[in-house]
């Protein structure tokens, strides 16, 4: 039980943090359409996150609730990989994050949709095919900038480069992922493929062996977290249970 | 028990009451029409006030109307006498713009919103698909192209029409 409340609040953190994360250029998009898309990406990421929480909340049974999952626990209690903490950069840097987090979640939710979990499987269901959006949008934009100005792709180059360290941690068990044996090796082999077909349209190179960052899914953060808590946490922080 | 006569009530009359809850954010649209009410179980009989059960199912998962939607089933069932509504959140089956009611695809189109197609034809992960054939609901023109797939509400794309220019919204397959 205590692996299933980790990996359903590892599940949530990875959408609400993405989701909050997002949500940052919400008014600073580079065009009013993109800037509605990307918000609407949030809107869903958020979304996806609540109905996790809300299962953590009936699991947990300790009463918690979504909101003082979301609003007061630590950067140590939360359980989101890496990649989704990294700061937005540029628009290359935020739809380069996008399309390979994406990717990851569409194969998983893909598979999680035939969890013996009834619920897990229920949320998968519903949020991939929120996911499939998100993820046709990304990669057009991973190849409208890879294969784009040099300008464009020298930015997709550096983006590659800021984050391609944070990907090999989606693959890696964590003790909870293990104990509910959840197939990493098989999304590896599927997200693999799908981040090459679409790096090479975009005329990007697929990066070589790099030595990856790993943490997050056991709470062991980058700098990023806890800036991005502080401001996601702060009305509750600092007036407790302030409703709007 | 003296009014447990009055308290009996026809599904359908339920149904003719949610009838009357609109879309916080497509105000034309009922919440029956846009397919998000999946269910009503009624007790027989009805123990008191209470013994109904609204099953309500969200268009995304982050629509915000949601908790409009359930506190507004819940007065408008008061209205009857049903104190002790029930309203139930369920997200599987996933909502599809499939349980949109004709009559809805009907007034979406008066209110300027283009409805959903009735089959799906680009809800996939291809890239840079052709756009979606979508009638402009003002001038009626196919000739209309997408700006951007996502629009003022996570249901939505916006488009615009070649011919009498205007942009409009377009209530995406799902």
């Amino acid at each position: 039980m205590s692996a299933l409340i980790d990996y359903t609040l590892h599940l949530a953190d990875n959408a609400l943090i993405l989701g909050q994360r997002n949500s940052e250029w919400c008014g600073h998009g580079p065009i009013l359409e993109q800037d509605i898309a990307i918000t609407n990406i949030s809107l869903d990421l958020i979304g996806q996150s609540r109905s996790l929480y809300q299962y953590a909340v009936q699991l947990k049974a300790d009463g918690s609730t979504e909101d003082s999952l979301a609003y007061l626990r630590t950067e140590r209690e939360f359980k989101n990989c890496l990649l989704v903490e990294q700061p937005n950069g540029d628009w290359a840097q935020t739809m380069l994050r996008q399309f390979l987090f994406s990717s990851y979640q569409f194969y998983l939710y893909k598979y999680l949709q035939g969890n013996t979990d009834k619920t897990i499987a229920a949320i998968a269901e519903k949020s991939l095919k929120e996911v499939s959006y998100h993820l046709r949008w990304s990669s057009e934009w991973v190849i409208r900038l890879g294969d784009g100005t040099e300008e464009s792709r020298n930015r997709m180059l550096t983006a590659i480069d800021e984050l391609w360290r944070y990907t090999g941690e989606l693959f890696i068990a964590a003790p909870y992922e293990i104990e509910l044996n959840i197939d990493l090796a098989s999304l590896k082999t599927e997200w693999d493929n799908k981040v090459k077909a679409v790096m090479e349209e975009a005329t990007l190179p697929f990066p070589e062996k790099v030595f990856m960052q790993t943490g997050g899914k056991a709470g062991t953060h980058t700098e990023q977290l806890g800036y991005i808590l502080s401001d996601l946490q702060y009305m509750q922080r600092v007036y407790p249970g302030c409703e709007w | 028990m003296k009014n447990e006569k009055s308290l009996q009530i026809d599904e359908s009359v339920v149904w003719d009451l949610l009838k009357e809850i609109k879309d916080p954010e497509i105000p034309v649209l009922s919440i029956v029409d846009l397919g998000i009410v999946r269910e009503i179980k009624i007790q027989s009989p009805p123990p008191e006030d209470g013994g109904i059960e609204v099953v309500i199912t969200p268009t995304y998962t982050g629509c915000p109307a949601m908790d409009m939607i359930a506190a507004a089933i819940k007065i408008e069932m008061a209205t009857l006498g049903f104190k002790k509504v029930k309203v139930t959140h369920v997200i599987s089956p996933a909502w599809t713009t499939d349980w949109m009611s004709e009559e809805g695809k009907r007034k979406l189109k008066e209110y300027g919103i283009a409805p959903p197609n009735p089959k799906q034809q680009v809800c996939n992960d291809k890239l840079f698909a052709a756009d979606e054939a979508v009638q402009c609901p003002h001038c009626q023109s196919w000739h209309t192209h997408r700006i951007s797939e996502f629009g003022s509400t996570a249901c939505k794309a916006l488009y615009q029409c070649d011919d009498c220019k205007e942009p409009f919204d377009y209530f995406k397959c799902h």
